[in-house]
């Protein structure tokens, strides 16, 4: 057996239902404990959890994103949850990653948890506090934990920013150089590396906005690479 | 790796750029110089395109009528009274700020040979290259009793403006439990959502003021744009109000008299108090009188928006038969920039890049009930092909057609930035 979410999630299943409480081989709860203690500052979970800084963590998994009634979420995670971003092992995963990568402004201000490992014991952890887990349709065979990274030689790409700027052609139709952001966020002045992160998150349909899904899924890397440079530079 | 020049040498736009040796065109008389006629969606991003990215390279004359332009998208949301008049009039100034020589006036001929286009106030105007944008007239005939002379009896209300106004006025003078008529325009038209969330407009604005009246429309269609998502809402927010007799009911054989006020389908004839006539659509008159149309279109090179008819000449937007795009001021923005993109380079030999397209057409069914379709594009030899797309689907969460409505708002302040600056 891997350990890869596919089955982790069945055998996780097969876990709960008999009782066991830990699952060795396909990720580990009781790390995923210790690696939640960098979580604990703004987030609870189990019985009582309350909402914090961040908000409470039982039955996330299944849940829209940005929908706790009284929780004031940013902008961008209501947008999310409005574009009809779910929490499951694939988008909780390339959250906890890299936050921004996935809800660019969002209030979750956390570099991210990079040891895919870490993240295959933490969400085996969380998972305890959602419902079971067989109830859940996520643990489809596509549900890999770690095909989002970004490879490293598709963020060293240099891109040609004039290209970009010919290529923005498309991004300015609706949003504004200016950087207003009603209605349509500001993508002026990213970093580069945000900037290909969350583009290819859209190609790989992670986030979930249609028209963003499209549009980013006819760019190559070194166009996404060349908007990049030229959204980077922009005054 | 970083891109250079040699990734796009082998694209056609690229090589016919680089074949049409730049400089030749400017001989004799200084700098190159684009003529625009048309300053909408298309003409505008055009002519801003152009200057912005030439650093004054090129001498760029914009020729537009009039001195204030009504965007026809959000027309129909100023119907409905989610927008006032002044939301949607833009004025040239920061195009001419810009950069851009603005002349307001009417471009009545074009000479190829000369390569001059002449102006209704006198004299003429020379161009290396010539793009026009001139949106739409309206086919002669058309609707059976209807011309452009009965346009303030039986607005169309298709070109914003004073129409939109003539319109609005109309339909707040309707009698308590008058009727609202529209005869719907056949494919292909600007905007083709437009008629409809026109309808869904004009029944949000009856439901609060005259909620016994009724619209009927008469469609020579058997079906139309966002069909389901704009029924389900009619059945949702306006029971019972809008009539809709498709082609199957003889929604296409139609005729109006403009004195009796009165509207005759399929041989029934019914008063009305207000008649909204959308005849069927042609190029704007300035491309037919260029000699660039065929039929009621300019056909166009999909790589550069050059027609077939003239290498020299560019048709932007509705007027242009490019293929799948649909008539949409997004559309022709789109367009534009690829057509500036394309110009600059056979006209200063800058970079010429693979044209790409797209559009997203968002339309209004009742308060913070917003849709969507839209679509991206690509240039084939024979036309702009569509590549994918995606549309709005029915029974959307209350929060997610909120959103939409929300997005498409920044769309109207992103869009209008991007052509005027």
């Amino acid at each position: 057996m891997t350990v890869r979410f596919t089955s982790l999630l069945t055998f996780l299943a097969a876990a709960l239902v008999a009782g066991v409480s830990s699952a060795t081989e396909v990720g580990d709860a009781v790390n995923g404990a210790k690696v939640f203690q960098q979580c604990k500052a703004c987030h609870q979970v189990g019985e009582g959890a309350k909402d914090r800084v961040g908000p409470q963590l039982n039955g996330v998994f299944g849940r829209r994103a940005g929908v706790i009634e009284g929780f004031r979420y940013s902008k961008s995670m209501d947008r999310m949850g409005n574009d009809g971003l779910t929490w499951t092992a694939q988008t909780l995963d390339a959250y906890i990653e890299n936050p921004k990568a996935l809800v660019s402004k969002t209030r979750m201000n956390f570099k991210g948890i990079k040891d895919a490992a870490d993240r295959d014991d933490l969400l085996v952890y969380l998972r305890q506090f959602s419902d079971d887990p067989a109830n859940f349709p996520e643990a489809e065979p596509t549900a890999t934990a770690t095909d989002h990274d970004i490879d490293p030689a598709i963020l060293a790409l240099q891109g040609d920013p004039e290209y970009g700027e010919y290529l923005a052609g498309d991004c300015s139709t609706c949003h504004q150089r200016d950087g207003e952001d009603a209605g349509i966020p500001s993508i002026t002045n990213w970093p580069a590396e945000d900037f290909v992160v969350a583009m290819h998150a859209y190609k790989r349909k992670l986030r979930p906005h249609p028209v963003m899904q499209m549009m980013a899924g006819r760019l190559s890397d070194e166009e996404i690479a060349a908007l990049a440079a030229y959204f980077e530079a922009l005054e | 790796m970083k891109l250079n020049r040699r990734h796009f040498i082998g694209t056609s736009a690229a090589a016919a750029a680089s074949l049409s040796a730049p400089m030749v065109l400017a001989d004799g008389h200084g700098k190159p110089r684009v003529v625009v006629v048309g300053g909408g969606a298309g003409g505008a991003t055009a002519a801003r395109y152009i200057a912005k990215d030439s650093k004054g390279a090129i001498d760029v004359t914009l020729i537009e009528p009039t001195r204030m332009y009504y965007t026809c998208f959000f027309s129909n949301l100023y119907l409905g009274g989610f927008k006032d008049i002044e939301d949607i009039g833009h004025s040239y100034g920061s195009l001419a700020a810009g950069g851009v020589n603005v002349v307001h006036d009417w471009a009545v001929g074009v000479d190829r040979d000369a390569k001059t286009v002449s102006l209704a106030g006198g004299g003429s105007v020379p161009y290396d290259k010539l793009i026009l944008s001139p949106g739409i007239d309206f086919v002669d005939g058309a609707v059976e009793g209807w011309d452009l002379s009965a346009q303030n009896a039986m607005p169309h209300a298709y070109k914003a403006g004073s129409q939109s106004e003539l319109l609005k006025a109309q339909l707040m003078a309707m009698p308590e439990g008058g009727t609202f008529a529209m005869v719907a325009p056949p494919n292909p038209y600007r905007c083709p959502p437009g008629p409809y969330e026109r309808v869904s407009m004009v029944a949000h604005f009856l439901k609060a003021n005259n909620p016994t009246a009724k619209i009927i429309v008469a469609d020579p269609k058997p079906k139309f744009s966002k069909m389901s998502l704009f029924q389900e809402g009619w059945a949702n927010h306006y029971e019972g109000m809008i009539d809709w007799i498709g082609e199957d009911f003889g929604g296409g054989n139609v005729s109006v008299d403009p004195n009796a006020m009165t509207v005759t389908i399929d041989g029934e004839e019914t008063k009305v108090d207000v008649c909204n006539v959308i005849p069927a659509m042609k190029a704007g008159r300035i491309a037919e009188i260029a000699g660039v149309t065929d039929g009621n279109w300019a056909p166009v090179n999909a790589a550069d928006m050059s027609t077939k008819a003239d290498a020299e000449i560019y048709v932007l937007g509705d007027a242009s038969q490019q293929g799948d795009m649909p008539k949409s001021g997004f559309s022709a923005n789109s367009q534009a920039k690829v057509c500036a993109n394309a110009v600059r380079g056979a006209l200063t030999g800058s970079k010429v890049f693979p044209a790409r397209f797209s559009n997203t057409c968002w339309s209004l069914i009742d308060t913070n009930d917003g849709v969507k379709v839209g679509a991206s594009y690509e240039a084939t030899d024979e036309k702009i092909a569509k590549v994918e797309g995606f549309i709005s689907k029915t029974g959307e969460s209350a929060d997610l057609r909120k959103a939409t409505y929300e997005e498409s708002e920044g769309w109207y302040a992103g869009i209008t930035a991007d052509m005027f600056g």
